[in-house]
């Protein structure tokens, strides 16, 4: 008769026991390091979210070749027909479409927001003695660094297509900031509706019926005064055409300095409202 | 007791989840320095109780002190005292053993390099050093729990919430958990233990809650919540099935007790009187089976397990 001895695969990975005295001194020191301020509890986060892209890079994939595609697409379908040629199109297009494929993205923070909750990692932010809302600064920090990307990913596409922006590196530069600012502050739409919706799946069918409309009814793709008259003054005060106005101002060094302050209130106004209800549904969750 | 000496005062606890009562008016009082049980089904709110304790939920009436501070007016300054392993590992699955513990190392203030260090210790001492590389979604269900654990002790709490910490775990992951347990409470820290093991909590646990639909049924120690029940009980294992009424006889005589049979044919249960000694009971028992010329097998002799205290109560609530 032969015996086989066989090795279960738990018993490969079975980790080292628990080391008790080891385990006694950690607990013995009773150490107690001063809570972490505002700031520095939002980075952690911040480092959380840069960590993740490190680990499950298709996230940045995402983010990076959707707002190429957007580019290319509507430049060579549309340009044609709406400007009647690619290349004045793609001047009138690229501040826009920068705005939209960037602000649509932000929606992922919300449903980031949502995962958290249902895989219970919130319940251990939670319950630690540090700002309530570092765990969303931190996300939407990281965010914005994504978004920065996405911003010069775009414009270094549009530069090799033929894009020349007026208002030279300044205006770029000034335009892409207000742009950040902008979905910095919007975004705390989306760290709300993560709070109160059940599943990803809600997050992400709320924001799209949000965030099309909202882009699609502006002067991204066309000029307003195309569209009929009772449309116009819908149109060309959403918070996104008045964003787009800005940024569209910023780079051809033709700004409207209107348009930079309504933008400037508006995302005021998201971060006051939408960051006190985040906030609140945090606590009440 | 007063109030000093209490982790956990609870009063009239109340949770509601649209029509369904998950707390439905829970007290309790967790002496500190000790592995308190609350022991229930699933879904009796349980995890409700502890998520409110934690200051995760707002209980919608009741109050509560932890360590003398409100849980509702004070809360910020009970998360400072507390610290809560969920019933789902609360861990960032994406991020590597290390990266998730130096996250929390610097959520509690660590500074960068501690940090670091503070992590690689407590790798060390839950036995993870080698997979503290690996991404989280890839450890198994005990390593898991051992990282929450160790998570929830990067500052040392005055008071750990465990909610099911061995649920799903092999015997052998859990006996290390069991282990965790114990140490932790032997350096001073109060913990308060879920389960739906009854064997969990008379290991562990110096007294017991035994919640069923949202309120505490009975609380005590280990030892009185088995004594309420009744005595123990011996279990024979016969020869000969044919020999089994006539040995019920005899031992219904000797215990003046109920005596049950069991489903298998050779076997009988009998009870024993409550407040006399079990094995003199029992021995008196097997020796009037033998006077009486039935060949016993095989028996046993047993305190009545926290089963049976959780069946009696729980049934009792029931109808």
């Amino acid at each position: 008769m032969t015996v086989t001895q066989t090795t279960t695969k738990s018993d490969v990975d079975a980790p080292a026991p628990v080391a008790r005295e080891h385990l006694r001194r950690l607990l013995a020191t009773g150490e107690r390091p001063a809570p972490p301020s505002a700031f520095a509890s939002a980075r952690a986060f911040a480092w959380r979210s840069m960590l993740k892209i490190k680990h499950v890079p298709e996230q940045a994939f995402d983010i990076l070749l959707f707002p190429i595609m957007m580019l290319l697409m509507f430049t060579y379908l549309f340009g044609g027909a709406i400007a009647g040629g690619t290349g004045d199109y793609l001047q009138f297009l690229l501040p826009g479409i920068m705005v939209m494929s960037i602000v649509m993205t932000t929606m992922y923070t919300g449903m980031s927001v949502n995962i958290d909750i249902n895989k219970g990692v919130s319940d251990r932010f939670r319950t630690l003695p540090i700002w309530r809302a570092a765990p969303m600064v931190g996300y939407l920090l990281a965010d914005v660094f994504r978004y920065a990307a996405a911003g010069a990913v775009m414009f270094g596409t549009g530069l090799v297509m033929g894009y020349r922006p007026e208002g030279g590196a300044v205006g770029v530069l000034l335009g892409v900031g207000l742009l950040l600012v902008f979905c910095f502050s919007f975004s705390w739409l989306w760290t709300w509706l993560g709070l109160i919706t059940r599943s990803e799946k809600t997050v992400m069918s709320i924001s799209m019926s949000i965030m099309f409309p909202l882009t699609f009814l502006s002067n991204i793709m066309v000029d307003p005064s195309t569209m009929p008259g009772w449309l116009q003054p819908v149109v060309e005060n959403t918070p996104i055409s008045q964003l787009v106005d800005g940024v569209r101002g910023l780079f051809d060094g033709d700004v409207s300095t209107a348009s930079v302050a309504t933008t400037l209130i508006w995302s005021a106004g998201f971060i006051a409202v939408f960051g006190f209800l985040t906030i609140r549904a945090y606590n009440r969750k | 007791m007063s109030q000093r000496d209490l982790a956990i005062r609870a009063e009239g606890l109340v949770k509601h989840f649209k029509d369904v009562k998950a707390v439905d008016g829970v007290d309790l009082e967790v002496p500190a320095g000790t592995v308190y049980g609350v022991l229930g089904p699933n879904g009796a709110g349980k995890t409700t109780t502890v998520r409110m304790l934690a200051t995760l939920l707002r209980p919608d009436a009741g109050s509560a002190t932890v360590f003398g501070r409100d849980l509702i007016a004070d809360a910020a300054s009970v998360r400072s005292q507390v610290s809560l392993t969920g019933q789902y590992a609360s861990l960032d699955e994406d991020l590597t053993g290390f990266e998730n513990l130096v996250l929390l190392s610097r959520l509690y203030g660590y500074g960068k390099p501690a940090a670091r260090d503070r992590a690689a210790d407590l790798l060390e001492a839950f036995g993870l050093t080698a997979a503290g590389g690996k991404q989280v979604k890839a450890y198994s269900g005990g390593m898991r729990r051992r990282l929450d654990i160790a998570a929830s002790i990067i500052v040392t709490p005055k008071l750990l919430f465990l909610d099911e910490p061995t649920t799903g775990l092999d015997p052998r992951s859990r006996n290390q958990v069991w282990d965790v347990v114990r140490t932790i409470v032997g350096e001073g820290t109060t913990v308060l233990l879920t389960t739906q093991y009854l064997e969990e909590a008379d290991q562990l646990a110096s007294r017991i809650a035994v919640i069923d639909t949202g309120r505490v049924i009975a609380e005590g120690t280990p030892g009185q919540l088995k004594s309420s029940v009744g005595a123990g009980s011996i279990r024979v294992r016969l020869h000969h099935a044919d020999q089994r009424e006539h040995a019920r006889q005899v031992l219904a005589e000797a215990l003046a007790g109920e005596v049950a049979l069991d489903d298998d044919p050779v076997a009988l249960t009998a009870r024993l009187a409550p407040g006399q000694d079990t094995a003199v009971q029992g021995s008196h028992a097997l020796g009037e089976l033998a006077r009486a010329g039935i060949l016993v097998d095989d028996f046993s002799l047993g305190q009545p397990s926290l089963d049976e205290v959780f069946l009696s109560l729980t049934s009792k609530v029931d109808a």
